[in-house]
């Protein structure tokens, strides 16, 4: 089946005293935190700190999903609801807090958001988590559909078509911490974003969290070394809940509006692609889905139309040729780090990247004029396509591209097993002298 | 009186075509365990691949050509995509079926566009069937359910009183066992996938000049067929045949019905708030809740029957 | 409650450790376990034998809750466990292996034996210990890793483990728990001479002074390890007693052969 679980217990031997040994454990953390406190400094425009706030939302509702399926072996498709929810009762929260009826600072509503999820996770999970697989599965796009569709009916909290909108300005400021503009809001994304990432990975490592894995490894056995599978699949499902609420207290602090899109069915599997992507079999993967899902969100959608498709493809390609995700790609290659020999496959991957880059191009081209004969603006005959003005209703571009398609396929059929050759070499145990 | 008998003939017209999409699906579950997310898809591409025929070569020849040729691409589906992902697990297998589900919804908005196509109903079946009181019954849904009950007849001939159908009737339980017995499972199991991918496929073909042909009609029925599979019982036939007669009846039922929560809280002696962010439920109208009704179907058989009406397994 | 090392009773003294009161078993129609009763004196090392089919397993999952018996009541150590949950069960102090292993695959050894302890020592669902810094876990789950013999082998996915390793492994997690009363199915199944001498050797050690039910084919196993034998035909207790008396009763000997022995003329 897929990859393992990377077993980080250390051993009971002699652990590094003092401030050394405590960096030596906790290196990686610190420097996350180094770096996302800079970036903003780095990256200054507009656009990138607005993009860089949605992954900070991403990551978080990513990771909460990971807490079910990856941790613990359940498929949701109605996570959104525990997002959203959240979301809608921070932003009622906002507008309470604007009107006077109550006193909260803004960076305080992610908790109300996470309160909020939780309060539902309770509740709906208590039916929801009585089986598992299949069963659990189908009862979350029960839950789904049927939160997705009442927010047309109940439109006091959903706010109908338009949604539930918010001022963070009206809020009162916490030791004179205001969160008016985007840059300042990026702050407190990344400060929440933090402490939820350190408390998931934490409770992967109590054990609740272990036995969370044990249950979805083999309820049945779980049982018989003492524990209720449906009581541990619903403390996983609360805590999934809470951290989704969390995010959707972040969303409404960022967007300042909850709308019935929220706890659609699309969101649910949005969130399903990033943990997917990213590799569900790692802590971090979530995390890498996440980036890189709102990266081509955000980026893509300026460039194409059709990102979407090129989505479902990617997802596709996951799923079958690479169900471990992006985490599982690098930790593949641990191995090779070790034996201090990545540096031979830069050689090979390039020259496997540039094919399937070729292949890429090729492959976009005639994808993009396809999709401007069949839905592009009356009138128009050229496009704009890598930087190039190209006539579409003509017969050479097609030619062009579909020729620099079959090349590139062609060629990364004779590189990529040059490519997976070199890393078979590389990955050999070392030899011992 | 005239309301009743419309809803029950609209209710009947609109189960058999949930019949038809789930009868598919329960298959392909039962036999490979697999719950087909991309169903509902295979429903949308039959209405989109006979809109277009039918633009060309008529409404008939959409009939006709449609489904064997989503049919097949099912198959393909199978023999490449589902098998490769198989051994991954049941888990991989859903999410596979999530993503081909994604896929083809955007493949038909990037082939087709994003506006509805104007799929109409042929000019040979465009008149009024009979006419009680002040309500017609058109002649195009007296067609639908001629080919609904068609297929149910077919499907209950191929499978009971036929070889092929015997073998698929024991690899829908005993898979391992059929294998055993020389049967080419894998074959089968592609065979039939393909045949469910044309059924959904011939549902798409009749009820696109009806519900629509927009790409969100995978979606808007997607989430209605599993309800009914779920409720009927995973894999089973019997199940799913009862199952989308009785959501169709109360749906269509629940839409015509302009009674308010309200009046049912008041009939059963209860007094309703008029303030607070639950106060809008008391004026809705069983007509508007008739959309969430599945679903709440759904959790509460899920709760406290998770086989279904008639099933016999969980996964 | 917490199940320490302390050993059970002293065999003789006091309530058996389990006790069976005509149970019955049914699937659908078919009767598979036929009225039957028996006590297991605590801290005695018992083995169920049988032909294939008799309903050994079926016992075992009675036993343990994994199966709920038709009629009848099943007692452990004086307590009625009938109807009660696999995971109620073993919190009062029983657990079992498995004859088709039922390890944890994903999860290292380490990590497998660490589950089996947690219950027992008291962590229930807390999410506000760290595992990893819990010395009496840790220290437990060493202990047996060591008892094993699966040190060498600590981190390494469960799934990817040799057959005779997972089959130790899974002995280990049902005694990890410090269970007072366990029982095994099958345990040295599959494995070669060589192998199963070593399990005999471990059983032996791990289960001193504890309950222990076997389920076994090997003969030299059971009759090497075993206090009392019971023999299971069909879903019924045809005969309970030494080892020695076992070998030399007529109706086991029927059993496994299938003809009736010669009795000696009467005249």
């Amino acid at each position: 089946m897929s990859t393992p679980l990377p077993t980080a217990s250390p051993r009971l031997g002699i652990r590094e005293a003092g401030l050394a040994g405590w960096v030596q454990r906790h290196g990686m953390w610190l420097a996350a935190a180094v770096v996302l406190v800079a970036l903003p400094q780095i990256l200054k425009s507009p656009v990138a700190i607005s993009v860089m706030n949605q992954m900070g939302i991403a990551v978080v509702f990513a990771l909460s999903y990971n807490m079910l399926l990856g941790q613990g072996g359940m498929l949701s498709f109605g996570h959104a609801v525990y997002f959203g929810l959240g979301g809608f009762v921070a932003i009622h929260a906002l507008n309470l807090v604007a009107q006077g009826s109550l006193y909260l600072p803004v960076a305080l509503l992610p908790v109300v958001g996470a309160l909020g999820g939780l309060f539902f996770a309770a509740l709906f999970g208590s039916f929801s988590t009585i089986r598992a697989g299949t069963v659990f599965a189908m009862i979350s796009l029960g839950i789904g559909e049927l939160i997705h569709s009442s927010s047309l009916i109940l439109v006091k909290f959903f706010g109908g078509e338009e949604g539930i909108t918010g001022n963070r300005t009206k809020a009162p400021p916490l030791f004179s911490l205001s969160f008016t503009t985007d840059a300042q809001v990026y702050y407190l994304i990344v400060f929440w974003a933090f402490v939820a990432t350190a408390l998931m990975y934490a409770f992967s490592r109590t054990p609740m969290g272990r036995i969370a894995n044990a249950v979805r490894d083999n309820p049945e056995r779980a049982e018989f070394v003492g524990y209720s599978q449906r009581w541990a699949r619903y403390v996983s499902f609360c805590a999934a809940g809470l951290f989704a609420g969390l995010a959707g207290g972040l969303f409404a602090v960022n967007y300042e509006i909850l709308t019935v899109e929220n706890v659609s069915l699309t969101a649910s599997g949005s969130v399903l692609l990033m943990a997917y992507i990213g590799g569900i079999g790692f802590f971090f993967g979530p995390i890498l889905g996440a980036i890189v899902f709102t990266f081509l969100q955000s980026m893509l959608s300026d460039f194409t139309g059709i990102w979407l498709l090129y989505l479902g493809i990617l997802f596709l390609a996951t799923v079958m040729f690479a169900p471990a995700g992006l985490a599982g790609i690098l930790v593949m290659h641990r191995p090779a780090w070790r034996a201090r020999r990545l540096h031979r496959l830069v050689a090979p991957y390039v020259l496997a990247a540039g094919c399937a880059l070729v292949a890429a191009v090729g492959v976009v081209g005639l994808l993009e004029m396809v999709q401007f004969v069949v839905s592009g603006p009356a009138g128009r005959v050229t496009k704009r396509l890598f930087w190039i003005t190209v006539p579409v209703y003509t017969v050479w571009p097609w030619v062009v591209f579909a020729t620099v398609a079959l090349a590139g396929a062609w060629a990364l059929w004779r590189a990529a097993p040059i490519a997976a050759a070199a890393f078979n070499d590389a990955s050999r145990p070392a030899t011992r002298p | 009186m005239e309301l009743a008998l419309f809803s029950i003939l609209n209710g009947v017209v609109y189960g058999m075509l949930l019949f038809m999409l789930s009868s598919g699906l329960t298959l392909i579950f039962g036999m490979m365990g697999v719950l087909n997310f991309a169903h509902a898809g295979f429903y949308m591409l039959g209405a989109y691949l006979a809109y277009t025929l039918s633009v060309h070569l008529g409404f008939w020849t959409g009939l006709l050509v449609a489904p064997p040729l989503v049919g097949l691409l099912g198959a393909l589906v199978e023999r490449h995509g589902l098998r490769r992902v198989h051994r991954f697990g049941h888990v991989a297998e859903l999410i596979f079926t999530f993503g081909v589900a994604i896929l083809i919804e955007e493949l038909v908005q990037f082939i087709w566009g994003r506006p509805a196509k104007s799929y109409t109903v042929p000019a040979l079946l465009d008149f009024p069937l009979f006419r009680v009181f002040q309500t017609t019954f058109p002649a195009y849904k007296a067609f639908m359910l001629l080919i609904s009950v068609g297929i149910f007849v077919f499907l209950f001939y191929v499978l009971a009183r036929t070889r092929a159908g015997l073998i698929i009737q024991a690899s829908l339980t005993h898979p391992g066992m059929v294998a055993m017995l020389g049967h080419n499972v894998p074959r089968v199991f592609m065979v039939v996938f393909g045949i469910g991918s044309a059924l959904a496929a011939l549902a798409g073909v009749i009820a696109g000049p009806v519900l629509g042909t927009f790409p969100g009609m995978a979606q808007v029925l997607g989430s209605i067929v599993f309800v009914v599979v779920v409720i009927g019982g995973l894999g089973s036939l019997t199940g799913a045949f009862f199952a989308s007669l009785l959501i169709g009846i109360v749906q269509t039922f629940a839409v015509a019905l302009d009674y308010s929560l309200g009046d049912l809280a008041g009939g059963l002696g209860l007094t309703v708030g008029r303030t607070g962010l639950l106060s809008d439920l008391w004026p809705i109208t069983i007509a508007r809740v008739a959309p969430i009704l599945p679903y709440l179907l759904l959790i509460l058989i899920l709760i406290a029957r998770p086989t279904g009406l008639f099933g016999t397994r969980e996964t | 409650m917490t199940t320490t090392f302390a050993p059970a009773a002293r065999p003789g003294q006091g309530t058996p450790a389990i006790e069976l009161i005509d149970v019955h078993k049914s699937f659908g129609r078919t009767p598979i376990i036929r009225g039957v009763s028996f006590a297991i004196e605590a801290g005695t090392r018992q083995a169920l034998i049988g032909p294939n089919g008799a309903g050994k397993s079926t016992i075992f999952n009675l036993i343990t809750g994994k199966y709920p018996v038709s009629r009848g009541r099943i007692r452990l150590k004086g307590e009625d466990v009938t109807g009660l949950r696999p995971y109620e069960i073993n919190r009062r102090g029983l657990s079992r292996s498995f004859q088709v292993t039922n390890i944890f695959p994903r999860l290292s050894v380490f990590e497998n034996l660490r589950c089996a302890v947690l219950w027992s020592l008291g962590y229930r669902y807390s999410f506000w210990h760290f595992v990893d810094g819990q010395p009496d876990v840790q220290a437990r789950a060493e202990t047996v890793l060591e008892q094993i013999n699966l040190t060498a082998r600590r981190d390494v996915p469960a799934g990817v483990l040799s057959y005779a390793e997972q089959r130790a492994l899974e002995i280990g997690i049902a005694i990890a728990g410090g269970a007072d009363v366990i029982l095994l199915d099958e345990p040295t199944s599959g494995m070669s001479r060589g192998e199963a001498e070593h399990v005999v050797q471990l059983i032996r050690e791990v289960t001193a002074g504890r309950t222990l039910v076997m389920v076994e084919h090997d003969m030299s196993v059971v009759f090497d390890l075993a206090d009392t034998i019971a023999v299971l035909v069909y879903g019924e207790i045809i005969a309970h007693d030494r080892p020695e008396r076992i070998r030399s009763n007529p109706a086991v000997q029927e059993a496994y052969l299938g003809v009736p022995v010669q009795r000696e003329p009467a005249c």
